[in-house]
């Protein structure tokens, strides 16, 4: 079709672009400080920009829109946490860390409290939030390309890896802020174009293909529609009604004509529905059937409600412990630097959070299939083409999908930088070509993964490495900043605590997925139980172990707060690694 | 600003790398206060204050403590009542269902109140903590150079 080749073209053109930004940027890269910091003399504008084009990744670029169409409202919250995660950082973390002169959470880890142990124990933690972030990125990059193109989910998700890592290889950290910086703009504007296109149609008025709501609010398919499910899904039905099925239904195998009552259902792979016009959308079990319980926020009753709360405080806390978002800190020259760039990021991030919430609300309207299979991640992807089936809804189907695109390059790329250069410091030497070779090894973990679990909303992913970043390197920094009592085993039974606990979670979480039932609220959103618990388990065991406490933790304290025109930051990386030259530093100002 | 790059050798910034926009003020500042720079005596006292901050004598850490104490203030009340604001959102909206009902502009309260407004928000709190935060190291810095 025209219209795959539209967006097959752009998305290779995105492609292209990142390789050719990376091979400006890495020219000038080869010397460990270029591949682990860009020489920390990117400006705090550009610097921002390239913090917000990795961060809006797919559970941004898709996900939330996805969300907002299955749960309304109560989605919202999502681009709230995601962006006042920046001012938790802001106000907490950001200078006094930059100051601190490490390069990675577990550099900092040892030099604030002197623990080889807590350093490797970081380590493990890092690596896990950072491949539980990548895995949904490879996931909806095969969605993408499957959705678009029709071509098989795994190669999405090999090309976007393939094209990481290269451009890693090539130029580590100077390559990549160039590319992300670009990518942010790029992807606000495939997000911004098409949705001030579609809203003009939207507003436009009725007899455009939107869906009728009848008077009780139940959302009606306006034509014939047939799904097919991709993995077993759990429905429920507003209304009694009539369909066709093929397939399985509650475990039973069905063929035919049927005739569904109010109640939940059980779909099988690959079971066929088809729905006649005017008949009621069955919803994903868990979301809201009615249009009037979608528009108002808190209808879950106190679950919901816990919900909400658990998701604030994972994602208002759980930014400040994401290795990539930190990794991008070091770049700056300084802590006041750090502080403006994070700034700037909120600015950035709001600017973008408008138009996926738009997308999401219009494209109930338009694609209420979607909710019976619950792959809501693909609304943005295909409203384009469903609101106007013509050139110009090929071109913004295109352009939203070339977004998409970047959107999974950016943070990937940013994803694997933060975990390469954690494993080439602290497991392998840390020199460059350790670097290499550990991006072609987180590479390949991060792939066998996205291929093996089972895949999940975006959203909700990422925001289970929220908690699970909030529950483990959130008190580790606000601790270890403002507190002087922090000691290493307290730090270390804390991550132990709270990160224990978000991994038993997500298991639970899996494995309820893999056997069909719902997982209770407590371990879709474990935020508001661990977070507290590892804070409390940090303070209490510093406390019983206040003899292990650092002897120069006054030395230390004042390094992270001291103001940096007193000059007491010490790049740690400098002293491993020896400084890069000034010349190339003054190139660096000049050029990129 | 090269008239005002002031004496060689300035001991309070050890790192000309690490200079920016502060610069000009303290410069300024400096340009007023050349004679008492100059002044053998006042040069020591520079020196010595970054000395006492480095070992930590009981001045250097009531200094540095203060600033801690003041900065972690600042970042506390900020933060703290943003997220109180917002945290407040949802139970108020669990207790008071009709109030999703109102309609502003023909798009309901909560959507608005979600949507758009804690963007500006957290901006806004952002760039106060920024000034704040950047006042209290000036005038730790001034103390410092005294």
């Amino acid at each position: 079709m025209i219209g795959n080749l539209w967006s097959l073209g752009l998305v290779v053109v995105v492609a292209a672009l990142t390789f050719l930004l990376g091979y400006v940027g890495s020219r000038r890269a080869n010397t460990t400080p270029d591949f682990l910091v860009a020489r920390r003399a990117i400006p705090a504008t550009r610097n921002a920009a390239a913090i917000s084009g990795e961060y809006l990744s797919a559970a941004s670029f898709l996900g939330v829109a996805g969300l907002v169409l299955k749960d309304g409202i109560d989605a919202l919250w999502y681009p709230i946490g995601f962006t006042a995660g920046y001012l938790a950082m802001m106000l907490f973390v950001a200078a006094p860390l930059r100051r601190s002169g490490a390069y990675t959470l577990p550099d900092f880890a040892e030099a604030r409290l002197g623990s080889t142990n807590l350093r490797r124990f970081c380590t493990f933690f890092v690596i896990c939030i950072g491949v539980l972030y990548l895995v949904p990125q490879l996931q909806s990059a095969g969605l993408t390309l499957n959705t678009i193109t029709g071509l098989p989910a795994w190669l999405g998700a090999v090309a976007v890896t393939v094209i990481v890592a290269v451009n890693v290889l090539g130029g580590g950290m100077r390559a990549i802020t160039l590319v992300q910086a670009f990518q942010y703009w790029g992807k606000l504007f495939a997000i911004a174009a098409p949705t001030f296109v579609l809203f003009t149609v939207f507003l436009a008025g009725p007899g455009n293909g939107a869906q009728g709501v009848d008077e009780g609010g139940v959302l009606r398919f306006h034509q014939d529609v047939e799904v097919t499910t991709a993995e077993q899904v759990r429905v429920r039905v507003a209304e009694p009604m009539e369909l066709t099925v093929t397939g399985t239904v509650n475990g039973a195998p069905a063929n035919g004509h049927a005739y569904w009552d109010v109640g939940t259902y059980t779909l099988g792979k690959h079971t066929e529905l088809r729905f006649a016009k005017g008949s009621p959308v069955p919803v994903v079990e868990g979301s809201p059937t009615g249009n009037e319980q979608w528009l108002r926020p808190q209808t879950g009753g106190l679950g919901g409600l816990f919900e909400t709360y658990s998701l604030i405080f994972a994602t208002f806390l759980g930014t400040m412990g994401l290795p990539h978002v930190l990794v991008r800190f070091y770049t700056n020259p300084d802590g006041r630097a750090a502080r403006r760039t994070a700034l700037h990021v909120m600015y950035l991030l709001g600017l973008f959070y408008l138009f996926p919430t738009v997308l999401g609300v219009i494209s109930r309207q338009y694609l209420p299939q979607l909710l019976v299979t619950g792959k809501t991640d693909a609304a943005v992807l295909l409203l384009p083409e469903t609101m106007q089936p013509n050139l110009l809804g090929q071109v913004l189907g295109a352009v939203v999908a070339a977004g998409a695109f970047a959107a999974f390059l950016s943070t990937s790329s940013g994803l694997v930088v933060s975990v390469a250069g954690v494993v080439s410091t602290d497991i392998l030497p840390g020199k460059v070509r350790d670097f290499r070779w550990a991006t072609v090894l987180t590479g390949a973990v991060a792939i066998g993964l996205a291929l093996l679990l089972p895949r999940g909303d975006a959203s909700l992913t990422v925001a289970m490495s929220f908690a699970l970043a909030a529950s483990t390197f959130c008190p580790l920094l606000l601790l270890g900043i403002w507190w002087r009592g922090l000691t290493w085993v307290g730090a270390m039974a804390g991550m132990l605590v709270g990160g224990g606990l978000v991994l038993t979670a997500l298991a639970v979480n899996v494995v309820s997925t893999l056997s069909g039932w719902v997982p209770p609220a407590l371990s879709s959103q474990p935020a508001l139980v661990t977070v507290p618990a590892a804070f409390l388990t940090m303070v209490m065991i510093s406390k019983l172990t206040g003899r292990r406490r650092p002897d120069d933790v006054n030395q230390i304290l004042l390094r992270l707060h001291a103001p940096d025109p007193l000059g007491f930051m010490r790049d740690r990386d400098v002293q491993r690694f020896g400084p890069a030259e000034d010349e190339k530093r003054a190139e660096v100002n000049r050029g990129l | 600003m090269s008239r005002h790059s002031g004496p060689p050798g300035q001991p309070d910034q050890p790192q000309p790398g690490e200079r920016d926009a502060w610069t000009a003020v303290s410069a300024r500042k400096n340009r007023r206060r050349r004679v008492v720079l100059a002044d053998p005596r006042g040069r020591g006292r520079v020196l010595r204050t970054i000395i006492e901050l480095e070992e930590q004598t009981s001045v250097g850490e009531k200094l540095i403590r203060d600033l801690i104490k003041q900065q972690l203030k600042a970042a506390f009340l900020l933060g703290g009542g943003t997220l109180l604001l917002l945290a407040s959102l949802p139970v108020l909206f669990y207790l008071l269902p009709g109030l999703s009902a109102v309609e502003l502009l023909g798009v309901r309260l909560p959507w608005l109140l979600l949507g758009l407004l804690p963007f500006p928000l957290l901006y806004g709190v952002g760039y106060a903590y920024r000034r704040l935060a950047e006042s209290h190291e000036h005038d730790f810095v001034n103390s410092v150079d005294r």
